[in-house]
């Protein structure tokens, strides 16, 4: 790859509540800063083309697809990745719920998953079947585990309502 | 791809003059199709690449009649503006069914404008037949597979779909896209902002290079009048549409005072369906209106053997929709 000094970039990414100064090509996308720049390789490249929501992270606490927007777009923002999800140890409910009910298959897609469906319940967007297969389309699973990503994100938001 | 130089405007008219005076520079705002198009598939490379993702061209402010939405409004911020909802139920309907929430948290009204076509072949650099693409180099949609393909305003020299959901109820509407250029500004009604392919596929908007739209005015129906989006895709949701129409009627004892439509999935613009209104206006709301109304929507339809279902699906879409506008199906 060819570089040239005005193709460079100096961003800050406050990545899970830590900022991180990189000095990239102007070309890096966020998806590529997290996986290659940073190791945060939880945050997954599927189609690399914004079909898929493997690469969805949180941007500004907003749920994005990191593989279509530049590195240097994200300068100064807050990113939350799969791995900022725990807290002290303890997993994410969403993450635990996962667990529980086998939201997975090669689990590939699912910290896209996971990260769009944390957004999702901000949203508010959790509140039927209906709904949350409409809110979660943007993440597709090839092994077909929707049934029990569907029940994880319904057990999560019930519980919630409470 | 070739690299470029990233650049953050820092105000409107800085960002203007530069893109104006450079033609290899391009304007990067939620970047969803431009960095597709540069990033992933090659199609296009800017040697500068200007962001204005940071100036303040995002908001919405209410008038009495229209809603001012700034170009870099996201898609799902506009979808959620409760005046929408209430007097423009179709803009929602057509914002929500248009992308998934990742996308539209990302992607911009103004953006969704001038989204590029989704054609397979103008988006495959190893085809070398794309007029839109390469001037004169002929269109290998015409003679290759087709489906996700426009038949109005098409023509043995393109087929490429406008793929928008949001400006098939925009063009509907009226809405009017403003634009600011080193000149001053100008606004353009949408239905004049897009120009039909031809024989020059690679002209697709009335914008000069440098030109920049900053906000879109978006009309809202009068009260009383219904609305109503249907898109018909391959899959339930996260899916571009095989077709789609917009419609927004004014029923009064059973007669249509006032009609608007416009078709997604079918045309190489959004498609203002002028015919199929003046046929609707004056009408009994019935079905045989509405079956008249789709007839006249889909004539001249330029087809291939890949997209010669989309006539009668097209006929079907609209009266589906104008059915359940009128209240006559859920």
């Amino acid at each position: 790859m060819r570089t040239i000094p005005s193709d460079e970039v100096t961003v800050v990414l406050h990545v899970n509540g830590r900022a991180r100064q990189l000095q990239l090509d102007s070309r890096v996308t966020l998806l590529d800063a997290l996986r290659d720049h940073l190791d945060l390789v939880g945050t997954k490249k599927g189609c690399d083309q914004g079909a898929c929501g493997a690469c969805t992270v949180l941007l500004d606490g907003k749920r994005v697809l990191s593989c279509l927007r530049l590195a240097a777009q994200c300068d100064g923002r807050e990113v939350m990745t799969i791995e900022g999800l725990a807290r002290d140890g303890r997993l994410h409910p969403l993450q635990e719920a996962f667990i529980r009910h086998d939201g997975f298959q090669c689990g590939y897609c699912t910290p896209g998953q996971i990260m769009s469906a944390v957004a999702l319940l901000e949203e508010g967007r959790a509140t039927s079947d209906e709904e949350i297969r409409e809110f979660m389309s943007g993440n597709l699973c090839r092994c077909g585990a929707y049934p029990n990503i569907a029940a994880a994100i319904r057990e999560v938001a019930a519980l919630r309502r409470k | 791809m070739p690299g470029f130089e990233y650049v953050q405007a820092e105000d409107v008219p800085g960002a203007v003059a530069i893109v104006s005076r450079d033609p290899g520079a391009s304007f990067l705002a939620g970047g969803t199709t431009l960095l597709d198009l540069m990033l992933k598939d090659g199609v296009i490379a800017p040697g500068r690449v200007v962001d204005i993702g940071r100036l303040p061209l995002r908001g919405i402010t209410r008038r009495d009649d229209f809603l001012l939405v700034g170009t870099l409004t996201t898609m799902e911020e506009l979808a959620a503006y409760p005046t929408v909802a209430e007097r423009a139920p179709f803009v929602r309907d057509a914002l929500l069914a248009g992308a998934s929430t990742q996308l539209r948290n990302m992607a911009t009204i103004g953006g969704n404008l001038l989204q590029r076509t989704r054609c397979r072949y103008f988006r495959d650099l190893a085809v070398a037949a794309c007029n839109k693409r390469t001037p004169g180099s002929g269109c290998a949609a015409v003679t290759g597979p087709a489906r996700m393909h426009a038949i109005l305003g098409a023509s043995e020299h393109c087929i490429a779909l406008h793929a928008s959901d949001l400006c098939v109820p925009l063009v509907a509407l009226d809405a009017v896209v403003y634009i600011q250029g080193v000149g001053g500004q100008r606004t353009v009604p949408l239905t004049d902002f897009y120009v039909l392919p031809s024989d020059r596929p690679e002209v697709e908007n009335v914008l000069e290079h440098g030109e920049l739209v900053t906000q879109v005015e978006i009309p809202l129906l009068p009260a009383g009048a219904r609305s109503g989006y249907l898109k018909v895709r391959d899959r339930a949701s996260y899916e571009f549409a095989l077709t789609s129409a917009a419609a927004a009627l004014m029923i009064e004892e059973g007669t249509i005072a006032m009609a608007r439509l416009a078709l997604g999935g079918v045309g190489t613009i959004p498609w203002r369906a002028r015919e199929a209104e003046a046929i609707l206006e004056g009408k009994p709301a019935n079905d045989q209106t509405f079956r008249a109304a789709a007839d006249a929507a889909i004539r001249d339809a330029f087809t291939v053997p890949g997209t010669a279902f989309k006539v009668e699906l097209a006929k079907r879409t609209i009266a589906r929709v104008l059915q359940t506008v009128a209240g006559l199906r859920s």
